[in-house]
């Protein structure tokens, strides 16, 4: 019977929660690295053994580490993230001109069929290609050095990048997301890059609501067999895009708030998607105290809460963006993370939920694994 | 031409538990003892540690890392600057510290 393996970073450490394809109980083990910060951990499609952390402290900076034995062990590798020929600068948050400075990766994002190809998001934002395992990163230095680079200013969490698509049909295709400079599209392996943010409106957070860059996309989200059709939780709004990210559409329907970090994509349903509504960028809780994802399968537009086995009364924590993940069994599994320290596993595609583990540190990330 | 020194360096409790060293470890300085070479031959006997006390494009003391000898706070001084003398002969501990937080 299958397996399933969640990867949970949280604000003082990794943890790993296993079950069998039921997905009615898990084994829960952690903290890996007690005390710091897992901004993620993913592992490859490749190998499933390989698994890379973000591991990550004010004090002492960035770690990256690797495990070969599915999370039995783990080593340090290479953490040397540095700006190619030279820095350059980017805007603060009061319009002056920042000198890049690094401060930790967000997203690891293994290749598809390469083990020791993988790549990392970082704050200040820049992408990194390794492909020797994790012991030396480059920057792919394109999207950096886009000419609207100097003009990008950082959302509240930072000038992070933490979304990287890589196409599992096109090699050469890869699409980035910047908090808050937009998404990227590059369709020749990440050397040069284009924004690809029309049809994405920013009013009251931008001076020209439309611009080419500045939009403060929270995530994007695809189906492997679509990746052409891609699917943004921004700011505010929740948009679709059928080009590959050429021209973006609204598709917040009925939700009762657009705002909200995490979005993910049914594994089996190309056109399900999820979200979890948070009320604003100044209450990052749920509206009215009541956790509900939020479910549509038309692909947007309409959608529906889902609400069983989540707390409906006094609850306010946030979901944060990379704290959902599906697995590929059938039924689809679906799992978030809480800043309470919740995960919720739902074993039915959305329709019921049970915490996987209940008191944990707050959750940043959140990956699924399933494992034969 | 100074001989080899003996160094003994202290390390928080976050940075011991990544290198999987105890709290003290003993470095070989070749030349003189700085703050530089005292990183150097940390760095290079335990290279998971490169990047968690100085930056590694810069070489600067991260900002929350302080360099205490003897009671005394000696972060700003220069990095080739020699730490004292009983540093470098091994009876005082060169101690790396995060500073102080958590309320």
């Amino acid at each position: 019977m299958s397996r399933v393996r969640l990867m949970v970073g949280t604000r003082k450490g990794g943890f790993l929660l296993t079950s069998d394809g039921r997905r009615g109980a898990w084994e829960v083990e952690g903290p890996l690295f007690p005390g710091w910060e897992i901004y993620h951990m993913d592992a490859s499609p490749a190998d499933p053994d390989r698994m890379y952390a973000s591991q990550t402290s004010g004090w002492f900076g960035q770690v990256v580490q690797r495990s070969d034995d599915g999370g039995k062990t783990w080593s340090a590798i290479g953490n040397d993230f540095a700006y190619e020929g030279g820095a350059g600068t980017h805007k603060w948050y009061d319009g002056s001109d920042k000198p890049w400075e690094f401060t930790r990766i967000w997203h690891i994002e293994p290749s598809p069929d390469d083990p020791d190809v993988v790549y990392a998001g970082a704050q200040d934002a820049a992408l990194y290609r390794s492909q020797d395992g994790g012991a030396s990163w480059e920057e792919l230095t394109g999207l950096r050095r886009h000419p609207t680079g100097p003009t990008w200013q950082p959302g509240a969490g930072g000038l992070c990048l933490h979304t990287i698509l890589l196409s599992p049909c096109d090699p050469s295709r890869m699409i980035v997301a910047i908090s808050a400079a937009g998404a990227f599209r590059s369709d020749d392996a990440g050397t040069s890059w284009q924004p690809i943010n029309k049809g994405l409106l920013s009013g009251g957070v931008l001076p020209d609501p439309d611009a080419e860059v500045g939009h403060c996309v929270h995530k994007i989200a695809m189906h492997r067999s679509h990746p052409d059709v891609l699917f943004m939780q921004k700011h505010w709004d929740v948009m679709r895009s059928d080009d590959g990210g050429g021209s973006w559409h609204e598709i917040s329907g009925d939700l009762p708030t657009d705002f909200g970090f995490a979005i993910s994509v049914n594994s089996n349903e190309p056109e399900t998607i999820y979200v979890v509504p948070i009320k604003s960028d100044s209450e990052h809780y749920p509206p009215e105290g009541k956790l509900r994802v939020y479910r549509s399968k038309t692909g947007g537009g309409e959608w529906e809460p889902l609400t069983k086995g989540l707390p409906q009364q006094h609850c306010y924590v946030d979901v944060l963006r990379d704290a959902m993940a599906v697995d590929t069994l059938d039924p689809c599994g679906v799992y978030f993370g809480t800043t309470g320290g919740q995960v919720y596993a739902s074993p039915d595609g959305g329709d019921t939920w049970y915490p996987a583990a209940r008191d944990l540190p707050a959750v940043l990330s959140v990956e699924a694994q399933t494992l034969p | 031409m100074s001989a080899a020194s003996r160094v003994r360096v202290r390390l928080p409790a976050p940075l011991r538990v990544l290198a999987s060293v105890p709290s003290e470890v003993t470095v070989v300085v070749p030349g003189p003892v700085t703050q530089r070479a005292v990183l150097d031959a940390i760095e290079e006997a335990h290279p998971c540690l490169r990047g968690t006390i100085r930056d590694q494009a810069s070489g600067r003391r991260r900002a929350f890392i302080r360099f205490f000898v003897h009671e005394s706070d000696l972060s700003d001084l220069g990095p080739d600057e020699p730490l004292p003398r009983n540093v470098a002969d091994g009876v005082e501990p060169f101690v790396v510290i995060g500073a102080m937080a958590g309320g």
